[in-house]
């Protein structure tokens, strides 16, 4: 699961107008991949709440800017639970802007040790900088609707550490391939595809974060992100289709989380927010890619953010309970 | 508390020219729901340092909610009655604190799931509004002006594509004097056209001569206040217990004394200035968001008859802290992405331009600066078409139906 964003509108991306930004997207997974037109998000359109929402199905109303725990079960307690797999099997790569609590939620029925273990690239990075290096700030960037903003870390959040037990990767290794990367994002990819090598996780979510530049308005550096954001998601593909333990057997979802407000609405300023509530701010796309899944195929019914997570439920078998969405039928 | 409640007492806080307005007006505020009389309230507060265009709207506004009948409140405010608030918000200060009010007010519709029903009301209000009272056409058509690219030496993508389909694409318009002449075709409309606040040059960078007559607001004149502002912003944030909604809220109450303004010449664009860096999202780091949104606010809110905006470089994107700390060292400018920022900005430009009234009988223009390159639109100007002839500003202007100075 790949969340493209944070919030990307039609215009730039799968529209005309926006698919020059997409190139990857467009010639390499269209042809392959379903394609699914109109994903409405009726919830609150902050990037944590509504990742909490997809990867729960249902809208949460958590606050957005703080670190607190999804209400619902998420797909990642549903998916353990149920099929009784272990901690090492589900895992979160997520920009550190609270998303730290993502991988779990506080339900009864669920949460705790039941969740993904849960990667904060960024905060890594930071870690292992505590001797005062400042040149990979650039890939710190963050939080970018509140730049000054980061609530405590608290959680089952992946350490320094486990860097070397796990990825198999040493701090100083980490830190030279770090210098050779551009954005946040990239280094998400990264350490993404460093945890499919030596863990293989069956469910792994990914949520990219470039895109959000845009709130400080500039439209070039929007742009950028969604370009970037779609190189990322065919270095994504390509490491699926090279690692045994995933080449022919995985099915990779993206969406955005959500759009952003449109030119014509004059309560917003286009592309710089998603604050409006309008219909594009609440409508995105979404595309499946994978064995089984019909290839070149469009589809225009408006299914909703919440689907996401019955949908993975009824393809791997788990019971997700407590969703409110329904599984989309055209992808089973 | 709810409106019914109110009494003049409460609103001794309030500046002198909105306490007047509000206790005149008290009992129309009385009979309105809590759900919409905070955002009447928040516009109400700052009436004192609004521009002239403003103060008119909100009279006019006060004056119209007077007149309706009981009858006619119910059905105006229906969809705003239906709104359900919680306790916490009715014991809000939001007579004293209208801006925060509705900021939670905003957090409470989207956890509530009544944000749509919100927005559906205040279209609802605001059609009713505009058809009871239909906004005062301007004296003389409106003129916007957009210069975009500057320091850009060339650049092979397509420029003003948004905007192409509503005008003339000029490719040979001769560049020599364009921002001078420009600026004097402001200058000559206001005046000749004389208007408060009428006739604006908002400049991303340091603003070039121009005429008195016009308002002037520059990322470089503003400097000052920008440091301050983002100091104050550094050293709040380190402070215990400080959040998002907190640290907006902090913004939003900047007076001019914080940020080491003292006894402005013009208190009403100095409000309008602190506004733009302390409200504004990008603006106090990158200068193409704060000549855009310069621009889009003074547009809503002043209803300029005339507004001549200049884009210039921003600083190159580097890590938040860094842009947040206004330090000049390793300044760097990225001038094509500033284009790219700029050739968007001038698109949202004429839109606003075109939410004012007399949108049909308005113009606007875009250049890129120092190159031959003018997008023009307005009535005299042909769709969706493309002009290979040379001509200098002089002549185009002259196309546009536009008075342009002799000599």
């Amino acid at each position: 699961m790949v969340t493209f964003g944070g919030g990307a509108r039609d215009q730039e991306t799968f529209a005309p107008e926006g698919q020059e930004n997409i190139p990857h997207l467009m010639r390499e997974f269209i042809p392959q991949a379903s394609f699914f037109t109109q994903v409405v998000n009726r919830g609150i359109l902050g990037h944590y709440v509504a990742t909490a929402s997809l990867a729960t199905g249902v809208y949460e109303t958590i606050n957005n800017f703080a670190s607190l725990p999804p209400e619902y079960p998420t797909v990642f307690e549903y998916f353990r639970k149920d099929l009784r797999r272990p901690p090492s099997d589900a895992w979160v790569v997520a920009p550190s802007n609270g998303f730290n609590r993502i991988g779990e939620s506080k339900h009864h029925s669920y949460g705790a040790g039941l969740g993904a273990m849960v990667i904060l690239p960024k905060h890594l990075l930071a870690s292992s900088m505590s001797g005062g290096r400042t040149d990979l700030e650039h890939l710190l960037r963050d939080n970018y609707e509140t730049p000054n903003y980061s609530p405590q870390l608290m959680g089952n959040e992946f350490e320094l550490e486990q860097l070397e037990t796990i990825l198999k990767l040493s701090v100083d290794d980490f830190k030279a391939h770090a210098r050779t990367l551009s954005s946040p994002d990239e280094l998400s990819v990264y350490i993404a595809r460093r945890l499919m090598r030596q863990v293989a996780p069956s469910l792994l979510w990914i949520t990219m974060h470039d895109i959000d530049i845009a709130h400080a308005g500039s439209f070039s550096l929007y742009i950028d992100g969604i370009r970037r954001t779609d190189r990322l998601c065919s270095d994504l593909w390509e490491a699926i289709q090279s690692e045994p333990e995933y080449a022919g057997k995985t099915t990779l979802f993206i969406l955005p989380d959500f759009g952003r407000d449109a030119d014509d609405d004059s309560g917003g300023n286009g592309f710089q927010h998603h604050r409006t509530g309008d219909a594009l701010s609440r409508t995105t796309w979404m595309l499946a890619i994978g064995p089984g899944v019909r290839e070149g195929v469009v589809f225009d019914r408006a299914i909703e953010s919440t689907d996401l997570v019955p949908t993975l439920g009824a393809m791997l078998g788990f019971n997700p309970s407590l969703a409110q969405g329904r599984a989309i039928r055209e992808l089973l | 508390m709810l409106p019914r409640d109110l009494k003049s007492e409460q609103f001794s806080g309030y500046p002198q020219e909105a306490r007047r307005l509000v206790t005149n007006d008290l009992g129309t505020l009385q009979r309105l729901p809590l759900s919409f009389v905070p955002s009447l309230l928040r516009e109400l507060i700052d009436y004192d340092f609004k521009f002239p265009a403003e103060r008119k709207a909100l009279e006019k506004e006060l004056a119209n909610l007077s007149s309706l009948s009981a009858a006619q409140i119910s059905e105006w405010f229906r969809g705003f009655a239906q709104i359900s608030l919680s306790s916490k918000l009715e014991q809000f200060d939001w007579v004293n604190a209208p801006g925060q009010f509705v900021e939670q007010l905003s957090a409470h519709l989207w956890t509530t799931h009544q944000l749509d029903a919100f927005r559906e009301a205040a279209t609802d209000y605001a059609d009713r509004l505009h058809t009871a009272v239909p906004p005062e056409a301007p004296p003389i058509p409106r003129l916007g002006i957009s210069v975009i690219g500057q320091g850009v030496d060339s650049y092979d993508g397509l420029l003003f594509r948004r905007l192409r389909p509503h005008g003339t694409y000029f490719r040979r318009i001769k560049p020599e004097n364009g921002l001078k002449l420009l600026l004097d075709v402001v200058a000559l409309r206001a005046k000749s056209h004389p208007a408060s606040y009428g006739h604006w040059y908002i400049d991303g960078a340091k603003d070039a001569p121009h005429d008195g007559a016009l308002t002037c607001v520059s990322y470089e004149r503003l400097e000052p206040m920008r440091a301050a502002l983002l100091r104050k912003m550094q050293a709040e944030i380190t402070r215990p217990g400080m959040g998002p909604e907190t640290l907006r809220s902090l913004m939003a109450q900047m007076r001019p004394e914080d940020l080491g303004v003292e006894k402005p010449n013009d208190l009403v664009l100095t409000r309008f200035q602190i506004k733009l860096l302390a409200e504004g999202s990008g603006t106090q780091v990158f200068s193409t968001t704060f000549a855009q949104w310069a621009a889009r606010e003074a547009l809503r809110r002043a209803q300029p008859l005339t507004l001549l905006v200049r884009f210039a470089p921003r600083q190159q994107q580097r890590p938040m802290n860094e842009l947040l700390s206004a330090s000049a060292d390793r300044l760097e400018f990225d001038f094509v992405g500033s284009l790219i920022d700029a050739d968007m900005g001038a698109y949202y430009n004429w839109l606003n331009q075109r939410r004012l009234p007399g949108a049909e009988d308005s113009s606007f223009l875009v250049w890129f600066e120092g190159h031959s390159s003018v997008l023009a639109v307005g009535p005299s100007m042909p769709r969706g078409t493309e002009s290979n002839t040379e001509a200098d500003f002089a002549k185009l202007l002259s196309w546009m139906g536009l008075r342009v100075p002799q000599g």
